[in-house]
């Protein structure tokens, strides 16, 4: 074998990762510009008359109202089960006062932005997906463009209107009961006198955690309904490509409210 | 004959493939104008050229006068207020009723208070004959009904031109056959109104259409009334009407 044959030989495999490497990097960024210019098209259609209260209504129903249970019972469950946790811990050193402050300060700022944000994903967002993604195969979304309505304006607005309402109020309810949660176990399990569990919780957990938590929230609904959308909309093939679109939007959104969770943390904490 | 809509050299190309290839093609106004052609031939592709869903890589398309190729977002918007369209599997919504579906683009383009809307949508599906099924859901519907409600869809909006997308295929002969019927009674009810027609279907063609125009190749093979297409000698033509696979017609 020549030499030129021999670098070509082990060359041409770094060539091809290399290639696929980049290949891979080109696309996302395309998704990623792409789904900047959809979040620009949902704020110009939002802006647009007419506007759809009967649809927000019914978005707000359903992501609101319908996930409420969930949000309760998850809550209570998340808050009491961190306050054993922590508790467990903080009884090694006697500092078992302050586990409803930690429960509080994680719960706010971390923990039911997330979880919500999770449990909205899994309940409204599949749906979101699953409902569009069929009006798509079954081609009403290109009635509806054929009737001059915009399925952005029709579909996606109101949807994501709706949830950047509705996201920051579950969210406050899931502090709300997760802080009861966990109040429950400190009192019940390890003896926490009631009046110091709330003292410390005023004292450590301020109103900028709540709103940093909130701002959290608000921030995940316009990722999880947008996101939603868009998988439904850019659906295609049968039944099967319903199913396909539903479980790449689950996925990649949890992702994405990850990945978004750590850049948003970081703001937070340096400003 | 007046055309409602021209396609002046256009070319349409997928990657390398070129499926309209410097076509140029005249609707006539206020007539059924049937537009037939093998799969793969374009037809669907010409349909969403004229209601602006695809663009041209060449050419000038003029409807009524507009050159609608550098139409914008809005523009585009506004222009499709023109159209009805009856979808191949009528493509109502399924969590609207029937009543709700028809009502659908008077909601979303006309002032019309709501006695006048509902009065619209009763009398059209009337013309579509199915009066008192205003609360029905599409899923409670036959094969037959979905079409009809669709194209009750498609009126409601006073459109200048319904385009019917497939409209008979898969159905069985007697709902064919009534569907065919509605398309005349359609055009001869509503005064003015352009019907274009995509299909496969050579008898409902040569029964309902008043012209045809036949695709092969990107390009116009034969455009004409349905007695020039019975008397012509072309020989792609004659076996697409034979329906025999042998011949000159190449298949992809």
């Amino acid at each position: 074998m020549t030499v030129r044959g021999i670098i070509f030989s082990v060359g041409q495999p770094v060539v091809g990762r290399v290639e696929s490497v980049g290949r891979w990097a080109t696309n996302l960024l395309t998704d990623f510009g792409s789904f900047c210019l959809y979040l620009v098209e949902i704020s110009k259609q939002a802006m647009r008359r007419p506007v759809r209260w009967d649809l927000i209504f019914q978005q707000l129903e359903f992501i609101g109202n319908q996930s409420l249970n969930i949000i309760l019972l998850t809550g209570f469950f998340t808050g009491a089960v961190f306050a054993l946790q922590i508790g467990g811990i903080f009884q090694i050193f006697r500092a078992e006062s302050i586990m409803g402050a930690a429960t509080g300060k994680a719960l706010t700022r971390e923990m039911a932005p997330l979880m919500t944000a999770f449990l909205l994903t899994g309940r409204a967002g599949s749906a979101m997906t699953a409902e569009i993604a069929t009006m798509k195969v079954n081609e009403q979304v290109d009635a509806m463009e054929a009737m001059a309505v915009d399925p952005v304006s029709y579909l996606v607005v109101p949807r994501v209107v709706a949830a950047m309402f509705i996201m920051p109020l579950l969210c406050g309810i899931f502090i709300f009961i997760g802080t009861i949660g966990a109040f429950v176990t400190g009192v019940a399990v390890f003896d926490v006198d009631v009046g110091i569990f709330i003292d410390r919780i005023k004292w450590m957990v301020t109103p900028r955690d709540i709103f940093n938590g909130l701002e959290k929230a608000f921030v995940f609904s316009i990722i999880i309904s947008a996101m939603a959308c868009r998988y439904g909309l850019k659906a295609s093939g049968g039944a099967k490509g319903v199913g396909r679109a539903t479980t790449m939007s689950v996925v990649m959104t949890l992702l994405v409210v990850l990945v978004c969770d750590v850049f948003i943390t970081y703001f937070q904490l340096r400003l | 004959m007046s055309a409602i809509i021209e396609f002046k050299n256009i070319t349409k190309k997928f990657g390398s493939r070129v499926v309209l290839d410097d076509l140029n093609l005249e609707i006539p106004r206020g007539r059924i104008t049937f537009i037939v052609g093998k799969s793969g031939e374009g037809k669907s592709v010409t349909i969403k050229h004229i209601m602006g869903l695809l663009q041209p890589d060449e050419g000038q398309i003029v409807v009524d006068g507009d050159e609608i190729t550098h139409f914008d977002h809005e523009q585009l918007r506004q222009y499709r207020k023109k159209f009805g369209m009856l979808f191949q599997h009528a493509a109502l919504f399924d969590s609207l009723t029937v009543g709700e579906n028809v009502i659908f683009p008077l909601k979303e383009h006309t002032k019309l208070s709501l006695p006048e809307m509902l009065k619209r949508v009763e009398s059209v599906l009337e013309q579509v004959g199915l009066p008192n099924m205003q609360h029905k859901y599409p899923t409670e519907l036959s094969t037959g009904e979905k079409k009809r409600v669709g194209l009750a869809r498609a009126l409601v909006g006073r459109p200048d031109i319904i385009l019917y997308d497939e409209p008979t295929t898969g159905m069985d002969p007697l709902v064919s056959e009534m569907i065919d019927e509605l398309i005349v009674h359609v055009n001869k009810e509503i005064q003015g109104i352009t019907s274009i027609v995509i299909s496969h279907d050579l008898k409902a063609a040569l029964a309902t259409g008043e012209y045809i125009v036949f695709l092969y190749k990107g390009k116009i093979a034969l455009a004409g009334s349905p007695d020039d297409f019975k008397s012509s000698k072309d020989p792609v033509v004659r076996q697409f009407f034979s329906g025999k696979v042998e011949g000159p017609m190449e298949f992809l």
